[in-house]
């Protein structure tokens, strides 16, 4: 006890541990605002937010699953070298001889599939929920774009493997880039603006005319580097407006109805 | 600094002074009380922070101003130089013209698909002469596959099928197969230049080069 009690009173405790446990609103409130991590949680929450009928959770799991995906995405990134000599090769080794290299890879896969799901369900609530009406608009602007990034961080994801699948899946893909208006060798007035085959918008996409080993490095740096970093930018956004505008949406209150 | 602009303030609030400082509400500019208030003096006399000079810059705006462009400059110079960087002027990828060995060892009839893998062409040889198909589907880009016994080219993606001509005539490919450049070199070899293209719908398979006439 005298050593738990020294412990307490020591400069590196009470650096980290500012607050006791103490149970008032007051001491309670400060425990949440003084800690970096606890603060971006709103020190109240509403009674009506913790009802899962009505919000599904969906916006909570996807974010759950970014963390598990960046995770264990960076678990991956140990064993996988994103060049065509050893791409495909890595996710056979992972797959069959890395020790518990199935399970990160297939937690990878599961919550890349599930992450797109619980993305489009959060969508799905918040419209019938309206709560993107305002004051929310412009956070349901903002979800759209991380809509479009987690879709293009599922299809960047999708050509690491380097296998048939990918490798088709991606020229698919990209070929409607050809059609781009403007930026697109095939698209509207791209012809026009001086697009080619091998200056288009396409072209940066896959570092070539077609799908090659510079598209599989771009894939990966865009996948592990570019859009976590940005999608992880707008989620900053996304969460701080959902505070500044009032907190998680509720059902309307008793007295306007 | 503060020490040499105060004498013009006091000058400024002097009552004497002329109408300028005195009108409430339209402030003037620093450089026009320096002008009205203090007598005229040639422009070499005048200090250089209240000559605002012809471009109406003095000292201090100059420096913000050249600072900011060159922060502005950079950033600008620095965004051309990544989005050009993103252009590689090489590109490790077969080339696009390449000779396919010699007419006669084409059988008549057959669509030899000795350079889809490399070249992702086919070479197809009738009575009258040769014709290179590019093996890339006209829907979404996959490499269709020659099924000799049906006679059609079947792209396993997504079932497009076209004739041994190219013309589609199923599936969701919207229009035929391109052909590619082909021509004879001076010793008499096959020569195909995937990088020009002839297409069925505009009317090109009938100029020169979307076909090699060869009897022999």
């Amino acid at each position: 006890m005298a050593l738990l009690d020294q412990i307490r009173k020591s400069e590196i405790y009470k650096s980290i541990f500012r607050h006791s446990y103490q149970d008032t609103q007051r001491n309670r409130a400060l425990q949440i605002v003084d800690n970096v991590f606890l603060h971006l949680h709103p020190v109240r929450v509403p009674r009506h937010a913790t009802n899962i009928g009505y919000t599904w959770g969906m916006g909570g799991i996807t974010f759950l699953l970014f963390i598990v995906l960046t995770i264990t995405g960076v678990i991956l990134m140990f064993y996988y070298r994103p060049t065509a000599q050893y791409a495909y090769e890595d996710m056979k080794y992972l797959m069959n001889d890395v020790p518990f290299g199935p399970l990160m890879r297939n937690m990878h896969r599961w919550a890349a599939h599930a992450m797109v799901l619980t993305v489009m369900l959060h969508m799905f609530r918040v419209f019938l929920t309206g709560s993107y009406k305002p004051p929310r608009q412009f956070n349901w602007v903002v979800g759209v774009i991380l809509l479009v990034l987690t879709l293009l961080l599922s299809f960047s994801g999708y050509l690491l493997p380097w296998d048939q699948l990918a490798i088709w899946a991606v020229t698919v893909g990209t070929n409607m880039a050809r059609a781009t208006p403007l930026l697109g060798h095939e698209g509207p007035f791209g012809a026009e603006l001086g697009m080619r085959i091998n200056n288009d918008v396409r072209f940066v996409l896959l570092g070539g005319t077609e799908v090659g080993p510079p598209t599989l490095l771009r894939f990966y740096v865009g996948h592990c580097i570019f859009l976590p970093l940005i999608a992880a930018i707008f989620m900053i956004v996304h969460f701080w407006r959902v505070r500044k505008d009032g907190g998680i949406s509720g059902p309307e209150s008793k007295k306007n109805v | 600094m503060a020490d040499q602009v105060a004498p013009d303030l006091e000058n400024s609030n002097v009552p004497a002074a002329p109408a300028p400082p005195a009108t409430p509400g339209a402030a003037p500019a620093p450089s026009q009380i320096s002008q009205t208030a203090l007598p005229r003096k040639p422009k070499q006399d005048r200090p250089p922070e209240q000559d605002p000079g012809i471009w109406r810059m003095n000292r201090r705006n100059l420096l913000s101003v050249a600072g900011w462009m060159g922060f502005f400059g950079f950033i600008l110079a620095s965004t051309v130089g990544a989005l050009r960087y993103m252009f590689p002027r090489v590109l490790f990828e077969p080339p696009t013209k390449f000779k396919a060995g010699f007419p006669q060892d084409f059988v008549i009839g057959e669509v030899s698909e000795k350079y889809k893998d490399e070249k992702r062409v086919w070479i197809v040889r009738e009575k009258d002469g040769f014709y290179a198909l590019i093996s890339i589907c006209t829907h979404l880009g996959c490499t269709p596959r020659w099924l000799p016994g049906e006679s059609k080219f079947k792209c396993p993606c997504h079932g497009s099928g076209f004739y041994k001509t190219g013309i589609n005539f199923e599936g969701p490919a919207p229009r035929p197969l391109e052909r590619a450049q082909i021509g004879l070199t001076d010793n008499g070899e096959i020569e195909i230049d995937r990088s020009i293209k002839f297409l069925y719908e505009k009317n090109e398979w009938a100029k020169e080069g979307s076909f090699l006439p060869f009897l022999g």
